[in-house]
């Protein structure tokens, strides 16, 4: 489908703004660095070995961690409301985040039960990583299971909530045998984090990351024909077993691997790309896409430059600047479209 | 394009439809066999329930037949790959597409998936046969509107536009006048038979709309309890096979006028 618009303007215009979000993003934070010594410090002179430090190694990894979680929980809540045909789906509401977190609290909550130097193993970054994607992995393909036998979304929604539950329940229950130190290190992650990727970490997560972008790139036909329903896209020539697979892999490596390395970040992935429909007015997921990355990216470099809060010592989990942004924005178009569009 | 030789476009023998259950089979009609021509219009009528929306699933593949065989164009049903039927029959449902979002030109456009590249990209040609269809059922002023501002009879009209866009030998569309005034029930059904004639596609239809269906079609499958009968409208008439589709407490078919009366 060869969109009759090509928005270029919109789109050149995104990309302006995205620009302008980074570079104020590497400013803004307890010490203010001008855009000037940033342009300086990234393209090799050195003339503030403090700045330099602070941009190489804090500011910039955190600033290309806000646009590659922005962007990719804003594809794949985007593939998640074509794929369930619910303007309500994303990562959150469906229980991918509750996976993951059930993941992580496994891992570093669980840890205690084993002890020594098993609890040294599995407390790692990387098996943090790979229990939260593989959480996420495994209530998609419940869900899955679940959509393909019931018609009904609500009910998928719904299974997405049961799955909450769950999480909280073994939450509670293995933080009554676990340590201080192991809670705090939970609550922590769960308050989402964008600022602690080392540069070999951010490496793997882009990587993971591309390949649940080239799937998702390379599934734009499929979700254009699933904007007619199952039995339309099927007429179509559409292998709808193979596409909902491909979909859910996406979603649950992106959103799964995003979970992992800064926490569940709620909202972003619902609201997202309903503001993007807002301004791109298609459905054609050809535009919907790359608008999708680059809403997502600007956006979360704005909640990430908030969270900051620039020019004092303090930082705001980031957790609670995208609920608060994103909350009222999906209230504001309940309240004035009366129904939400996809 | 002219029908010199009559080509058979889909046949049914000896089929059974119905559905597998954990128990055994429910089956809903068996002994079916029809031959349906290129180039013709097609009518398939009953009561409701008698199994005509089980009788189309099958037929465009989205239930298995409980046994007997379906061909298209001279091959399987059950052989074909998905892409070789998209190429081959397009369907409208009575389901309703899941975004409405679309603008009716993308919506139409959907329907040459079959032929464009792995990204979607249309090509001129694409393009053409996409104005063409807009042009054939007469929207071209609707191309820019968006689904969920068109009327229940504007969106029908673009569902038919989207299966021509597809290009098939044969469209199957089920009780595509549901939910429209009469006006636009003889307008959808009359816009069917023209479509047969311009265009040599084959078009098989179900509606409740009998009337009709008998001065337009020029094949019928009537679905009764026992079997399904398929012959023209006249044959089927001087047979009184319309005589048997209803109980006769209320309403009676006329053979004179070739619609039903209601009892006074």
């Amino acid at each position: 489908m060869t969109p009759q618009k090509t928005y270029r303007l919109e789109f050149a215009l995104l990309v302006t703004v995205l620009v302008l979000c980074f570079f104020i993003n590497l400013s803004l934070g307890s010490i203010s660095i001008p855009i000037k010594s940033i342009f300086n410090s990234l393209f090799g002179t050195i003339e503030n070995s403090t700045w330099e430090v602070i941009i190489s190694d804090y500011r910039l990894p955190k600033a290309i961690t806000a646009i590659l979680v922005g962007s990719g929980l804003g594809i794949s809540g985007l593939l998640m409301q074509t794929l369930f045909r619910n303007p309500l789906a994303g990562p959150f509401v469906l229980g991918i985040s509750s996976g993951a977190s059930l993941g992580v609290a496994l891992v570093i909550l669980g840890s205690g039960l084993f002890g020594g130097f098993l609890a040294a193993v599995l407390i790692s970054k990387w098996s943090i990583v790979i229990a939260s994607s593989l959480g996420s992995f495994f209530v998609l393909l419940a869900v899955l299971a679940v959509s393909s036998k019931v018609r009904d979304t609500m009910a998928i929604l719904i299974i997405g909530l049961m799955f909450g539950s769950i999480t909280a329940a073994v939450v509670s229950v293995l933080s009554y045998f676990s340590s201080a130190e192991q809670l705090q290190q939970y609550i922590f992650w769960g308050f989402g984090n964008l600022s602690n990727l080392s540069w070999s970490e951010l490496l793997i997560f882009s990587i993971i990351y591309i390949v649940g972008i080239v799937l998702s790139i390379a599934s734009i036909k499929g979700l254009n024909s699933l904007l007619l329903g199952d039995n339309y896209a099927k007429s179509l020539g559409l292998n709808l077993k193979q596409i909902r697979f491909i979909l859910i892999l996406a979603t649950s490596l992106i959103a799964g691997t995003i979970t992992a390395f800064a926490g569940p970040i709620a909202f972003i992935g619902l609201a997202i790309p309903h503001l993007t429909r807002q301004i791109f007015k298609s459905s054609n997921h050809k535009i919907l896409i790359p608008a999708v990355f680059l809403f997502g990216a600007i956006v979360m470099l704005i909640c990430d430059s908030i969270a900051q809060l620039p020019g004092s010592d303090y930082t705001l989990p980031i957790n609670a600047i995208t609920a608060l942004v994103g909350a009222p924005v999906v209230i504001w178009l309940l309240v004035r479209q009366r129904k939400m569009m996809f | 394009m002219t029908t010199l030789k009559q080509h058979i476009i889909l046949k049914a023998e000896a089929l059974k439809i119905g559905y597998k259950t954990r128990s055994g089979e429910t089956v809903v009609t068996s002994d079916i066999n029809f031959e349906l021509q290129q180039g013709q219009l097609i009518g398939l009528v009953g009561a409701n329930g008698i199994g005509k929306s089980t009788l189309l699933r099958t037929l465009i593949k989205v239930q298995p037949a409980l046994s007997g065989n379906i061909y298209l164009n001279e091959k399987a049903l059950e052989e074909l790959s998905s892409l070789a039927l998209a190429k081959q029959l397009s369907i409208v449902l009575t389901e309703q597409i899941t975004s409405k979002n679309l603008s009716v030109y993308e919506l139409v456009a959907l329907g040459r998936h079959p032929y464009t590249n792995w990204i979607g990209n249309l090509t001129k040609t694409d393009q053409s046969i996409i104005y063409n269809a807009i042009n054939l059922v007469n929207i071209t002023e609707l191309k820019d509107k968006r689904c969920y501002e068109l009327s229940d009879g504007q969106l029908q009209k673009v569902m038919l536009a989207r299966a021509l866009a597809q290009d098939t030998d044969i469209i199957v569309l089920d009780e595509p006048t549901t939910h429209l005034d009469m006006y636009h029930k003889a307008y959808i059904l009359k816009l069917l038979q023209q479509l047969t004639k311009e265009t040599g596609k084959t078009i098989l239809f179900s509606s409740h709309e009998i009337d009709l269906a008998i001065q337009l079609c020029d094949t019928m499958i009537v679905m009764t309890k026992d079997n399904a009968i398929y012959d023209a409208p006249c044959n089927l008439i001087s047979k009184g096979v319309f005589d048997g589709l209803f109980p006769r407490d209320l309403i009676a078919f006329d053979s004179k006028s070739g619609s039903f009366r209601v009892n006074k």
